[in-house]
């Protein structure tokens, strides 16, 4: 057979083709058609990722050269794909809950008119091809160039309604905040292609030994500075909130298998120049975990279902950066791959309520959603288990592992993880409550519309609920009779000095038992708070501040925003008044002066005429004779 | 003879048709003396390509001689121009009854 390597390119061509067929010729495109070409480019890029990682599985990845990218005297830059077992994981997961998300997008949005329809395609299946170049490049500019296309991509598809400025204003927000995090990735580049000449991974990894630490610890601060951005974590999470402007499909899309990965993506691939820089690392721990819980206590109070799973998304983002903090890389990536099943299943959940909603985000005008919509219901309801971290779903076991990577590193970095890890819970519980139980709290006309999903809506649904279930099987700690095969796995590409840590028996089981108890209480206590008859969602002293996200949006406002603004007034006024109108001006003027002095030669004596030209001519002799040497 | 008298009469002739040029005012006598240049160019011609050809005419019968077309051309050319001029300048007679460059300043129009 031959070599399934040489075939990797396909991976991200293949997406790269549907968004040129649905994008040039959405016209023309049935809607059918086009869902059928975005879904059937994905399904064929899962297929050759299943193969890799077979492959991979078996004898190992390997680097694929594909051409020259850059190439001048001294400092090149190939253009390679890296086929390896981290890369290899998230082609997986990136192809395969895409594509869950494209044939649910097939139904979700049917009612947009067929151009529109195949321009969402397009968009989403660029945003998987900027995602599959940003997984699969071997060096940091490949890396970049798909890093820069995600957030393209998001701009485009958070402003997918372009109708509507404040959708328009979210878009703008995820770009800008993207673009600052960029910049600091950006220089990250530029320092290593100074200091080392390279910027392919196995090349810069190699010489990151002997760099004094100085140095790499400002490199991984700059390229955490990027993680931050596409990652949202403080300060530069706030565009991801407002990106929930998007279609529901295209929230799932980017907080699950794509885009808020890339960061964590990034960092487990240079690994080697984090573990190297033990001051990044600490900075890394302490942001993750203060995301985590600023993130939680703000979805506490939240009354949009969207908005709840994304806070809740920032929140388990900060989870992923407290484990790469704590040096436990493959559990972060773990992580990201449970993340990717639960936070999926619950966006495509929510919009599958929202769809039966009529279009209805508010969870203080839902209630008794249950038995109306059952599949909905019951796949949402293990959604929120697994997030929660319910004993042996995928959440649990990842979230186990995080928290015991913590407790290893320091106590303090635990108890964060474990009151982030309740507030998780804590809001979970109380939109489950809130969306499927207590009393239909909306008029009478709306609860007869309210009905299930279709077929392509609902199936994604259980394949994602059955993958939250038993996604964390593949890693269960030895005391409850799994083996950590992800970590075997992943050791060829993330080597961990030290190994990955494993809990003592009795820590298992008192993680084990602590997490139940207090389930339990989490669940009677929101059962009595929300699964209530009538619901205000109005909130007074404290809870109104979380309720208003800590007014930090409006502090951004006020102390970046609009001093910029200001800035920029003054500035347009004295460069565009000042400088640029006289430069314009005096170009005029002078060309004026010049030609009315210049004029007076022609004065139709040919006489003169003649003088000059032998007056010139004598000029031309004596330039001739005196240089010529 | 030396080559040195053949340019020293070339520069003669060229200084006094440049002189005239600048200094006359009768279209015809500015013409002349614009031919005097030119012949004070083909002077020196003539006179470099016979040095050249008495040089080199034991390793080569044709040496030099490219010079002394040259001037065929030149003599040919100022024919045509020299008619070419004397019609312009016999038209402008016809018209404003005047040769002195100096009334006809009409270039600038």
């Amino acid at each position: 057979m031959k070599n399934i390597f040489q075939l990797v390119w396909l991976v991200p061509l293949l997406p790269f083709a549907g968004f040129l067929l649905n994008g040039l010729f959405r016209k023309k495109l049935s809607k059918s058609l086009s869902g059928l070409i975005g879904c059937a480019t994905i399904l064929g890029a899962f297929a050759i990722s299943v193969a890799l990682f077979m492959e991979v599985k078996s004898s190992g990845g390997q680097v694929v050269h594909l051409f020259d990218f850059i190439a001048v005297k001294g400092f090149k830059i190939p253009f390679d794909f890296q086929v390896d077992a981290l890369s290899s994981l998230f082609l997986l997961i990136i192809t395969g809950v895409g594509f869950l998300i494209h044939v649910y997008s097939t139904s979700y949005m049917h009612e947009e008119t067929s151009d529109h329809f195949a321009r969402y395609f397009a968009y989403l299946n660029l945003f998987v091809f900027s995602m599959l170049l940003l997984v699969l490049g071997a060096n940091f500019v490949i890396l970049f160039i798909g890093w820069e296309g995600v957030g393209l991509c998001s701009y485009l598809l958070i402003g997918y309604w372009f109708k509507n400025t404040d959708y328009t204003n979210a878009a703008k927000k995820a770009f800008i905040m993207n673009r600052i995090g960029d910049l600091g990735f950006l220089l990250a580049v530029f320092w290593m292609i100074n200091q080392f000449g390279t910027v392919t991974f196995s090349e810069v990894f190699a010489k990151v030994g002997g760099t004094p630490v100085m140095i790499i610890t400002g490199m991984t601060l700059l390229l955490f500075v990027g993680a931050t951005g596409k990652s949202a974590q403080i300060p530069l999470y706030t565009w991801l909130p407002d990106a929930m402007a998007g279609p529901t499909p295209v929230s799932a899309l980017i907080h699950a298998a794509t885009m808020v990965t890339a960061g964590v993506y990034m960092i487990a691939r240079s690994h080697v120049m984090f573990s190297a820089a033990p001051i990044t690392m600490n900075v890394i721990a302490i942001i993750g975990l203060a995301t985590a819980l600023l993130a939680g206590t703000i979805a506490l109070y939240q009354n949009d279902i969207k908005k709840v799973l994304a806070y809740s998304t920032v929140s388990q983002l900060g989870f992923m950066f407290l484990a790469i903090g704590v040096g436990a890389y493959t559990t972060a990536v773990f992580h990201v791959m449970t993340h990717a099943f639960f936070k999926a299943l619950l966006f495509l959940g929510a919009g599958s309520v929202i769809h039966a909603m009529g279009g209805e985000q508010d969870i203080t005008k839902m209630g008794g959603l249950s038995k109306k919509i059952p599949v909905t219901y019951w796949t949402f309801l293990i959604g929120v288990l697994a997030i929660s971290g319910f004993p042996f779903t995928s959440g649990f076991v990842s979230k186990d592992e995080i928290l015991l990577a913590a407790f290893e590193h320091s106590k303090l970095l635990f108890w964060g993880g474990v009151a982030g890890a309740i507030l998780t819970a804590f809001y979970m519980f109380r939109l489950l409550n809130l969306t499927f139980f207590g009393k239909f709290r909306n008029t009478e006309e709306k609860a007869h519309h309210v009905h299930e999903s279709s077929a392509s809506m609902t199936i994604p649904l259980a394949v994602l609920a059955l993958l939250s279930l038993v996604g964390g099987l593949i890693q269960l700690p030895h005391i409850f009779g799994g083996h950590p095969y992800l970590n075997e796995f992943l050791a060829p590409a993330v080597k961990v000095p030290g190994g990955e840590a494993e809990g003592a028996a009795t820590t298992e089981y008192m993680l084990l038992g602590g997490t139940v108890i207090g389930l339990a209480i989490i669940y009677f206590i929101t059962r009595k708070l929300y699964a209530v008859d009538a619901f205000s969602g109005v909130y007074e002293g404290f809870r109104k501040v979380l309720a208003n996200k800590w007014y930090v949006d409006e502090i951004y406002e006020a102390i970046i925003v609009k001093p910029i603004r200001w800035i920029g007034k003054k500035v347009v006024l004295f460069t565009e008044n000042e400088v640029i109108d006289w430069i314009v001006n005096g170009v005029g003027k002078g060309v004026q002066l010049a030609s009315r002095q210049l004029r007076l030669v022609q004065s139709g004596q040919v006489g003169s005429y003649v003088l000059l030209m032998v007056i010139s001519i004598l000029v031309f002799f004596a330039v001739q004779f005196l240089f010529k040497k | 003879m030396k080559i040195e008298y053949y340019l020293y009469l070339a520069i003669a002739l060229f200084c006094i048709g440049v002189v005239g040029v600048l200094t006359r005012r009768n279209a015809i006598i500015i013409f002349m003396c614009i031919e005097l240049m030119l012949n004070a160019a083909n002077l020196l011609l003539v006179a470099f390509s016979k040095m050249y050809h008495a040089a080199g005419v034991a390793q080569n019968p044709m040496a030099g001689i490219d010079g002394q077309l040259f001037v065929f051309f030149i003599m040919v050319v100022a024919a045509a121009e020299v008619s070419v001029g004397l019609a312009i300048i016999v038209m402008l007679y016809r018209n404003t009854h005047s040769v002195d460059i100096n009334f006809l300043n009409r270039l600038k129009h």
